[in-house]
């Protein structure tokens, strides 16, 4: 392997890995917020054990997505140094904007909320975890901006004189159609995810409250309404993705056309071509792909919003042509990886979908159900986002190769960068070692985060978050504890 | 004043940010052990009480650090990108090491058992004395300088990291922040974990003097400017009000505000030593990375000013609010019962 391979490989786990934990932060956040607003506002305290426990699930999970997202804010300069000299101008710009208005904001109001239930006044203390609500999703609008603008670069000239991309319109940088739709369905995602996540535990603590009898009153009045809740925000979520995803496929098609056409397996350019379900194919090679099922009139619609008279370019005419513009060179993707991401991302949606239905259904009018495979069925679901999310950053990511910073059809065509042109020069024995080492480390983070996790849903909403604690506003002299959290 | 400078002058106040406020969590993650090991009491309680005064707030204090690293991409990426790559290596030690902190942190209350809390503290130890060391090292790689040729790429061999003064870098930032978080927790605690505290502010007195005295006289010596003698003046003069307190067992207040002057002092020498260079180039003076040749266009430095300059009052308003909030002190007699899962439970 050569220091491309190794430096590619490095970004590609620090990255999925960094975007396993974060959705289930990003749309947890919101979901923990509106408990605690719903006990407020009810006072129930049944909302308010399930701010606790899920806000415990919450910070096991938010720690390790902070620790994994400083590597990313280093290993531009680290590993993609010419990367971050041709693009700096533009692209570090959201990133420092993510510090400033997201991460600050975050971590600052995540200790307060954290270590303030009994020091802080009961609406103040709200208010922290609605901005950590916020903050969590105004960095993945700047992040996601920043990756759009490799995806499309929009608002950029290059200056031939410095010999990099320049920033000429930070307005048209920050409202990049991509980049909105990319962020909306990354968000919807992310919702998906937490809302499954809520959903598929409460749902397998309600069914187990049958075989134990102090938990009944439970079942009622936390586990029970939290799966319906869930259930609800999955399933408004999956609308959404839907919706979000189907925007940014058109304009993938027309800002991206080889990462759509390989994610079709289309090697010719075809007129109202056929959705494709499953294709056998070998050496990654488009000619030898036999399309096995087949859907007609599908992608048509996925690509231009009309059932007939669509025409794709297919893989073998786009590389043609990107040799005419761009130069000799290899320009299609990895089409296996891009093809079956992309079914995979789709595919997986079903299951918390049909699971949300079911809950649903089984509760209603009060009902309590007790099916054990339900619960089973819960948390089977759980993992099902999670990898659909990974799935799709997979799919866009390396149907975005060869191309770091893809050029833009309508936009400065000199603006565009190869892998190969932005990794740095290192010695791949180096790279290597690194990749080692955070494979390592992050491989045992994983199993205790997933050990924890598992440890603090199968206890259940614990005893001592049962009272909620009053506000003690802190007096002169007083050394009273604070709320301890470590 | 330029954009150039200005930026500058904002990426050095966000490194000094950095230290002054994750230099006590550093030096409190170093002596957690330490602190346990000696004095009275439980020694699970003293570790919980020094890890508690930095509970609210590490996190936020962290940030500047990310802030710092994202604002140089933004604002001088010529710079970034040879600084990161260069320093691949002891990066790398630095984020394997902050890694291990954060989940040691954050999870170290979140099982009851002796082993799990072996494990979480042996996280927070190596992800404190690791980066306070490396930290060090990397400020005397960047004003030593690295051989950069004239196309700005870098070719590195070991002498450039591993020499007598980068180690001497290395001990003087851990000892600095050794000292700083026992005079923070002198400062956040009451009882006999507060008088421990000054005790080891005692014992670090000596070697803080030695190190940090010795790296800061040499990069002033070497690198330094005429008005840089000025905030090594100053740094000296408060790490040496900073000791007779600690020695005098009181004020530990004031103890604490000459020990920030005293980091903020010596980010004030590195980074006033470095201008206007951001890597300098040991092979000729004119291969160096400086602010100019390095740097974003002006337009992009302009949006980036009025955003930094509007939010950080901002953001330092509500910082200084959670330290407010969270001003009482903390004793070991009050730390209630561990609220982490016991092993019987799983």
């Amino acid at each position: 392997m050569d220091v491309l391979d190794v430096s590619r490989w490095q970004f590609g786990i620090t990255t999925v890995y960094h975007f396993i934990f974060v959705p289930l932060t990003i749309g947890l956040a919101p979901l923990i917020a509106a408990m605690q607003t719903a006990w407020l506002a009810t006072g129930n305290t049944a909302w308010y054990r399930l701010t606790r426990f899920f806000g415990k699930l919450f910070l096991i999970n938010f720690a390790i997505g902070v620790a994994t997202g400083i590597v990313q804010e280093f290993q531009f300069g680290m590993n993609w140094s010419e990367y971050s000299r041709f693009v700096g101008d533009i692209f570090g710009a959201p990133l420092a904007f993510e510090g400033l208005i997201a991460f600050f904001f975050e971590s600052t109001f995540i200790g307060l909320w954290i270590f303030g239930w009994s020091r802080l006044p009961r609406l103040l203390h709200l208010a922290c975890i609605w901005i950590v609500a916020i903050a969590v999703n105004v960095s993945a609008y700047f992040i996601i901006a920043a990756n759009s603008f490799m995806q499309h670069p929009v608002g950029t000239r290059f200056n031939p004189q410095t010999g990099r991309a320049e920033l000429v319109d930070f307005g048209a940088l920050l409202t990049n159609n991509t980049a909105i739709w990319a962020f909306l369905h990354a968000v919807t995602g992310s919702l998906l995810t937490a809302g499954a996540f809520v959903a598929g535990v409460s749902a397998w603590l309600m069914v187990r409250s049958h075989k134990r009898a102090e938990a009944e009153g439970d079942a009622r009045s936390m586990y029970r309404p939290a799966t319906i809740v869930g259930s609800l925000v999955a399933l408004a979520a999956a609308v959404g993705l839907f919706f979000t995803g189907d925007i940014q496929g058109k304009l993938m098609f027309e800002q991206q056309p080889m990462k759509m056409a390989s994610a079709e397996s289309l090697c010719h350019t075809e007129t109202n071509p056929d959705f494709s379900i499953l294709t056998v194919g070998t050496q990654n090679n488009c000619d030898s792909v036999t399309r096995v099922i087949d859907v007609p009139y599908v992608l048509p619609y996925l690509a231009e919003g009309k059932l007939d008279g669509v025409t794709l370019a297919g893989v073998k005419d786009l590389q043609q042509q990107y040799q005419e513009r761009f130069g000799p060179g290899d320009y299609r993707p990895n089409l296996f990886v891009t093809y079956w991401a992309f079914r995979a991302m789709i595919g997986l949606l079903l299951i918390p979908v049909a699971f949300a239905l079911i809950a649903l259904w089984m509760t209603r009018r009060g009902r309590i159900p007790d099916q054990r495979w339900l619960g089973w069925l819960g948390l089977i679901t759980i993992p099902t986002p999670f990898l659909a999310n990974s799935a799709g950053w997979v799919f866009t990511e390396m149907g975005r190769q060869p191309w770091v910073v893809v050029p833009n059809p309508t936009g400065d065509p000199m603006v565009r960068l190869t892998v190969t042109q932005g990794v740095s020069d290192h010695a791949a024995g180096m790279v290597l070692f690194s990749l080692g080492v955070f494979t390592l480390l992050y491989g045992v983070l994983a199993v205790i985060w997933f050990w924890l996790i598992r440890r603090y849903v199968v206890e259940g909403p614990l005893e001592h978050d049962s009272e909620p604690a009053p506000p003690r506003p802190p007096h002169e002299d007083d050394v009273k504890p604070l709320s301890f959290a470590y | 004043m330029g954009l150039q400078e200005l930026w500058f002058f904002l990426i050095a106040a966000l490194f000094l940010g950095f230290l002054v406020l994750e230099g006590f969590d550093f030096g409190v993650g170093m002596l957690m052990a330490p602190l346990s090991m000696v004095g009275e009491g439980d020694s699970e309680t003293r570790r919980r009480a020094a890890l508690n005064t930095i509970g609210p707030v590490w996190d936020a204090n962290e940030v500047w650090l990310i802030t710092a690293g994202a604002s140089m991409f933004a604002a001088f990426p010529n710079g970034y990108a040879t600084v990161f790559s260069a320093l691949y290596l002891p990066l790398l030690a630095i984020l394997f090491g902050m890694i291990l902190r954060i989940v040691g942190i954050e999870w170290r209350g979140k099982g009851d058992d002796p082993r799990w809390r072996g494990w979480a503290d042996a996280g927070i130890a190596i992800g404190s004395w690791l980066p306070a060391i490396l930290w060090g090292v990397a400020f005397a790689i960047l004003l030593r300088g690295l051989p950069i040729d004239a196309d700005h790429r870098v070719h590195l061999s070991i002498g450039d990291v591993l020499n007598a003064y980068t180690l001497l870098g290395g001990l003087a930032t851990a000892s600095l922040f050794a000292l700083y978080g026992s005079v923070f927790i002198a400062l956040k605690t009451a009882g006999p974990v507060r008088e421990d505290a000054f005790r080891f502010a005692r014992v670090l007195s000596a070697p803080v003097i030695v190190f940090a005295g010795g790296f800061g006289l040499w990069t002033q010596l070497a690198h330094g400017k005429v008005w840089t003698w000025l905030a090594l003046g100053a740094a000296v003069v408060a790490l040496l009000s900073a000791v007779a307190l600690m020695w005098a067992r009181r004020r530990e207040g004031w103890a604490f505000v000459s020990t920030v002057v005293v980091v903020a002092a010596v980010a004030v020498l590195l980074f006033g030593s470095l201008y206007p260079n951001l890597l300098p180039s040991t092979l000729n003076p004119d291969w160096s990375i400086t602010i100019y040749n390095g740097s974003s266009t002006d337009y992009t430095l302009k949006i980036m000013s009025w955003a930094s300059l509007t939010l950080l009052p901002l953001i330092i308003g509500y910082q200084a609010w959670t330290y407010w909030v969270f001003r009482s002190r903390i004793t070991a007699d009050a730390i209630p019962a561990s609220i982490g899962l016991s092993r019987r439970s799983s």
